[in-house]
């Protein structure tokens, strides 16, 4: 079937502006060209775009994006001990940069891997697994064009967490960055992020996680208001593995943030979650696909947001059990803090299941902040903003909650609070 | 201490009078109780006087040391001194006890101009406010009221009290759902704050919490204003006879 029209002329508009494919792994990216040549650019027509208006995402030049000041507020993951990588408006900067080389992992730059890299064989495969049953055009757009990224392979312990840090300082910068994490057998490995990204940012993570292995990710996206941001994590885990993924999301103009992510291996065990606060017209997408295929897998998404002066939040989140997926645990929830009457809070939870002997749930709230609670807290002489402070980051936990190291955890979480006050909530 | 002068009431929402002049005058150090037959406007007064959102004054006046505390928001009531336990505390999932007592006490003592307390002189002054109401540590450190049984949500509400030291405390029924182990207890940290400067008005149903607690003085509240005040004796009066004999005498 042939595109439309309109969607033919995005398509060409967005080519023509992105010029001819280059870089490493030229096969693979040839294949996503070809992929988003098929499929086109997504549009508001697509369901899976029902609550989200890719335009920003797709337009053949991001929007101008004044640079956000942030120079006043603690970055995340500041006393963290940690392999510290600095893109800036996507492009590396060494200087900014720790040394590629840790123990326990092998790490590279994208650009300018070579074809006989082991990432090659990797490079795009999971993203083109994700293209079913939803078609993922901005994730093949990301493989065929990515400028640069990290391939990693985690042969053991990894020493530290690798950091990677996003700068902005570029008013019009469309970034592109594409990581490929292999996790061998019995390994372990963090993945943390941080900063304002671009104009405009695109990011594919693909991430394999061998059986047995262990791979922990906490992404702090900045709170830098015009950020348009459409980021993919594709995941695919083996036997008895664990993957747990938690996103901070403040502000940013629009911001889509998709998990995809496939229980291949037995006893494996997938936990997405995400705190997001939103104090203005923005607008922040979470949208996970779970395919459980291996027996007695348990996943979790748990997302939560807050959202206020003409905030919209948006969460599609479907869990899909295969005939194969006996004995699945699926757990899903997604509430929103509604803080006033303008913002708004769509959610659409799906559960498809193939197999009869599971256990899923899943829900979905909104509300306001809770009046005899703000009573009380003030009865007791906590000032009213303080006080809706406390029970805002009171709702955020059971999803910062996720987060299993303590240190890390409670560093998100006091970016959190800052944030907080920062706004004046 | 505290005054309050014909205090008219009415809920907001529908044109409802609750309380119809109430008149109360509560001395430094003095403690007085308030019982009355269910809707007469007790627990209203004291949501009035916390400054709940919901009612609307429509005359009176209501001061704390002569400041107008009608007119405050409810956390410049609690930082001048004022004090309200819960008929009902409130639970807080995702809000540490600790956590919620510190912020509380910081908070007033900043608005007074005071020094915030830090972490470690606070876990130290709370643990030994903890053991007298015995109170053991698990319980603050899980979040506020949540879980707690009826007795201990009413000792954490007087454990607040021992914290923030407020020099009006309100007790809302406190007595209300408490076994007479639990009642004596909770009576024993209130009894434990009276120091001669500090006032307390306790508004319960029965005589018994008053065995404990010994009042100065006693109203009976009915129909939105208090109709008859006395000694003590008046309680036992009113568990004797019930309401019935002061209603009818009006």
């Amino acid at each position: 079937m042939g595109l439309t029209q309109v969607r033919q002329d995005a398509l060409n508009a967005r080519l023509a502006h992105l010029g001819a494919v280059s870089g490493a792994f030229p096969a693979a990216r040839e294949m996503a060209l070809a992929r988003v040549v098929a499929q086109g650019l997504p549009s508001r027509r697509d369901e899976y775009w029902r609550y989200t208006d890719p335009a920003s995402l797709i337009a053949a030049e991001p929007a101008r994006a004044p640079v956000f000041d942030n120079r006043a507020e603690t970055l995340a993951f500041q006393a963290q001990d940690r392999l510290k990588l600095v893109f800036t408006d996507g492009v590396f900067d060494p200087a900014a940069s720790d040394p590629l080389k840790m123990a326990g992992i092998e790490i590279t730059r994208l650009e300018g891997a070579q074809s006989g890299h082991w990432a090659a064989g990797y490079y795009g495969t999971l993203e083109t697994a994700g293209q079913t049953p939803v078609a993922r055009p901005l994730a093949a757009l990301n493989t065929a064009f990515a400028r640069d990224g990290v391939l990693i392979r985690v042969t053991g312990k990894a020493d530290k967490p690798v950091s990677l840090i996003y700068r902005h300082f570029s008013e019009t910068s469309d970034a592109s960055l594409h990581n490929v994490i292999l996790l061998e057998p019995g390994s372990t490995f963090t993945l943390l992020e941080n900063g304002p990204a671009a104009a405009r940012f695109s990011k594919v993570t693909e991430v394999i996680v061998g059986d047995g292995a262990q791979f922990h990710h906490v992404c702090v996206q900045g709170r830098d208001p015009e950020r348009r941001a459409v980021t993919h994590i594709f995941a695919r885990l083996g036997n008895a593995s664990v993957f747990k993924s938690f996103t901070l999301t403040a502000n940013g103009k629009l911001t889509r943030n998709e998990a995809v992510i496939e229980l291949h291996g037995a006893n494996a065990k997938a936990h997405v979650a995400g705190a997001a606060v939103a104090d203005g017209a923005f607008h922040h997408d979470d949208t996970v696909f779970i395919t459980h295929l291996g027996r007695e897998c348990e996943s979790r998404q748990v997302f939560k947001k807050v959202l206020m002066n003409g905030a919209t939040g948006v969460f599609q989140g479907k869990i899909l059990v295969k005939q194969s997926a006996q004995k699945t645990d699926g757990y899903q929830i997604a509430q929103s803090l509604l803080m006033d009457e303008n913002s708004q809070f769509l959610a659409k939870p799906e559960l498809e299941i193939y197999a009869d002997d599971v256990k899923c749930s899943h829900g979905s709230t909104s509300g306001a902040l809770d009046e005899t609670a703000l009573f009380y807290l003030r009865s007791r002489g906590v000032p009213d903003r303080q006080a809706q402070a406390l029970l805002v980051l009171a709702f955020l936990q059971q999803a910062l909650d996720e987060i299993e190291d303590e240190a890390i955890r409670a560093d998100v979480g006091q970016r959190m609070e800052a944030w907080m006050i920062l706004h004046g909530h | 201490m505290l005054e309050i002068r014909d205090l008219q009431v009415k809920l907001e929402d529908e044109n409802k009078e609750i309380l119809t002049g109430v008149d109360l005058n509560i001395g430094a150090g003095q403690v007085h109780a308030i019982m009355g037959p269910n809707g007469s406007g007790k627990s209203t007064l004291s949501y009035v006087l916390a400054g709940r959102a919901g009612y609307a004054v429509t005359a009176g006046t209501a001061t704390l040391d002569g400041a107008d505390l009608l007119a405050m928001e409810p956390e410049d009531r609690a930082a001048a001194g004022l004090f309200l336990a819960f008929q009902y505390p409130v639970e807080i999932p995702g809000v540490g006890n600790m956590t919620f007592l510190r912020t509380a006490l910081n908070a007033q003592r900043k608005a007074r101009g005071a020094a915030e307390m830090t972490a470690g002189d606070f876990l130290k002054f709370v643990r030994e406010k903890a053991r007298t109401l015995k109170i053991d540590a698990e319980m603050l450190k899980r979040p506020v009221n949540v879980g707690f049984s009826g007795g201990e949500k009413k000792r954490n509400e007087i454990l607040q009290m021992a914290i923030l030291e407020p020099k009006m405390c309100i007790l809302d029924e406190t007595d209300s759902g408490l076994d007479v182990d639990a009642m004596k207890l909770v009576a024993d940290g209130v009894n434990a704050l009276r120091d001669g400067k500090r006032s307390f008005l306790v508004i319960t149903h029965y005589q018994r919490l008053l065995d404990h607690i010994k009042p100065d003085v006693v109203h009976i509240m009915a129909a939105g204003r208090i109709i008859k005040s006395g000694g003590p004796e008046l309680a036992l009066e009113v568990e004797a006879n019930g309401y019935a004999d002061i209603l009818e005498a009006q």
